[in-house]
């Protein structure tokens, strides 16, 4: 009951009617949102972060004083160009499925020495730190930008990670009894000013994907999905998932497979 | 950030961002040599104009205002400002119901068109207000953003 | 040292359009971090030159946003010519980047 009550607020601030549950496209506040949010990714303080990234990819560092250059995101040993645009996919050489952030990772560890520990003990963006993983990951993302959403669903583990990822998005748990789909599994619901987009739906999912890794207008602080996730589930009163989880890749999955075929613009803002 | 949303809602209006931009006054002994700090710590728009020599700047509507009607985050609020008076040589920019209104001065020589684009943090909803200098004159408008609690991180 | 600024100069038609991305808190002196006030710290003049000559300055606040950007237009513009830019802040330390204009598409 309660949580319908926040689902359904809407919030009126100006004049003019409101319809109660407005279509995304039809929701004058979320448009005048989108028309200054493309104006302010014109020039975009993540631009920051994607130097930074790229420095961090071709230096060598860590315990084996090596680069990150021989790492492969799927398409080859060092190949940036197009790579986040085809993840989460599944990787051979650990038998699994993996999102970008977590492949990074899993690079950092292998190629450079870095341990899991060190890299998942405090592995968010703060106002005066950024993790190295993320810098990394708003950099590769970049490579993608303008490139259409290609995560494979070919490999049986693609595809059983797609099916995981579907009953984790509609898995209803917690103090609130939300799921994922509470939010974002319906048409037309928001938090206050914010439209809450339908992931299930592909011209919808988009969103989901779209302008991740963003800068964060909040405290102008660069974050990617492991965050975003994150914090889902932190507002959700879920406990945390663990950060480059499996979990977190099967989600990741589900809702970019979801968004596939559409163009990614590369990093965004957000609010 | 959770704690600035939590005050937020107990604030029930005003922005946690408004209590960031606050009431620090600038440490003394700085070298602040052409920085007009009479008019940057000036805590209405008014008194900052007047610092300025702006007071009897007259209304325009030759003057252009692009800034959101509602911004998604009063941290960062993108503002174009175009100034199609005849030789117009500077624009400066006044946020009103910021603790210091005064944001800045811009000036253009030597070819630069008269316009400008800027990211301003707003308290609170607010005119923004503008003054355009040009042939010794001061010509003024205003356009008023709104500034909201916004809803989830997305 | 400051992190470098992005800028970007593109000619459209005889008028170049600048961009500048400045890496920069513009620390307000209100925030808290870990309970204490973080001090005072922007931005508070910039100036920019095309081939030596200045063409756009400011004296600028701490409500600028953080990680500024600031865009501006210079008439008669060529490709090829030099845009170089330069910011001071509260603190005294100061950042100076340069580009080229570039022809539009």
């Amino acid at each position: 009951m309660r949580q319908a009550l926040v689902l359904g607020f809407v919030a009126a601030f100006a004049a003019g009617p409101w319809p109660q549950a407005a279509a995304q496209t039809e929701d004058p506040v979320a448009a005048e949102f989108d028309k200054f949010r493309e104006v302010l990714e014109q020039d975009n303080p993540a631009e920051l972060w994607e130097v930074k990234g790229e420095q961090l990819w071709k230096t060598p560092r860590g315990p084996k004083n090596a680069s990150l250059e021989k790492c492969d995101l799927g398409l080859g040993p060092g190949v940036v160009k197009g790579a986040y645009a085809q993840m989460p996919r599944y990787f051979a050489d650990v038998d699994r499925v993996m999102d970008a952030e977590a492949r990074i990772v899993h690079c950092m560890i292998t190629l450079q020495g870095f341990t899991y520990a060190e890299l998942a003990k405090a592995p968010f963006s703060s106002e005066t730190r950024t993790p190295d993983p993320v810098s990394i990951t708003t950099y590769v993302a970049a490579q993608s930008a303008g490139v259409k959403l290609a995560p494979s669903q070919n490999h049986p583990k693609e595809k059983a990670a797609y099916a995981a990822g579907k009953e984790i998005f509609f898995y209803r748990a917690g103090a609130f009894d939300f799921s994922c789909a509470s939010c974002h599994g319906v048409d037309g619901q928001r938090i206050r000013t914010q439209p809450l987009p339908n992931f299930t739906k592909p011209e919808q999912a988009i969103r989901s994907v779209q302008g991740w890794p963003g800068y964060r207008m909040t405290g102008g602080v660069m974050h990617t999905l492991q965050w975003r996730l994150n914090d889902c589930y932190r507002q959700q009163r879920f406990p945390e998932p663990g950060y480059a989880s499996d979990t977190l890749s099967a989600l990741l999955t589900y809702i970019t497979v979801n968004a596939s075929g559409q163009v990614y613009k590369g990093p965004g803002i957000k609010r | 950030m959770q704690q600035t949303r939590r005050s937020v809602m107990k604030a029930g209006g005003a922005l946690g961002l408004l209590a960031v931009l606050g009431s620090t006054l600038l440490k003394p002994g700085r070298a602040l040599a052409a920085w007009n700090k009479g008019a940057f710590e000036a805590k209405s728009a008014i008194d900052a104009m007047k610092a300025l020599g702006m007071s009897n700047a007259e209304d325009s509507k030759d003057i252009v205002i692009r800034a959101p009607d509602i911004a998604e985050n009063g941290a960062v609020v993108p503002i174009d400002v175009t100034s199609n008076i005849p030789g117009t040589t500077s624009i400066s920019v006044f946020i009103e119901k910021n603790p210091f209104p005064y944001t800045g001065t811009f000036d253009f020589s030597q070819g630069a068109v008269p316009f400008v684009h800027l990211r301003a943090k707003l308290g609170e909803s607010t005119p923004v207000r503008v003054v355009a200098a040009a042939g010794g004159k001061y010509y003024t408008t205003a356009k008023e953003v709104k500034v909201t609690i916004g809803g989830c991180g997305g | 040292m400051a992190d470098p600024m992005k800028i970007r100069a593109t000619l459209q038609g005889d008028v170049a359009d600048v961009r500048v991305l400045m890496a920069h808190p513009m620390e307000t002196g209100q925030r808290k971090q870990a309970g204490k006030a973080v001090p005072l710290h922007f931005i508070q003049s910039i100036t920019a030159q095309l081939n030596g000559k200045t063409v756009f300055s400011a004296d600028i606040s701490q409500a600028i946003s953080r990680n500024p950007v600031f865009a501006f237009k210079v008439k008669g513009a060529k490709a090829g010519d030099k845009i170089v830019i330069t910011w001071k802040d509260n603190n005294g330390e100061t950042r100076t980047d340069e580009t080229t204009v570039r022809a539009g598409l």
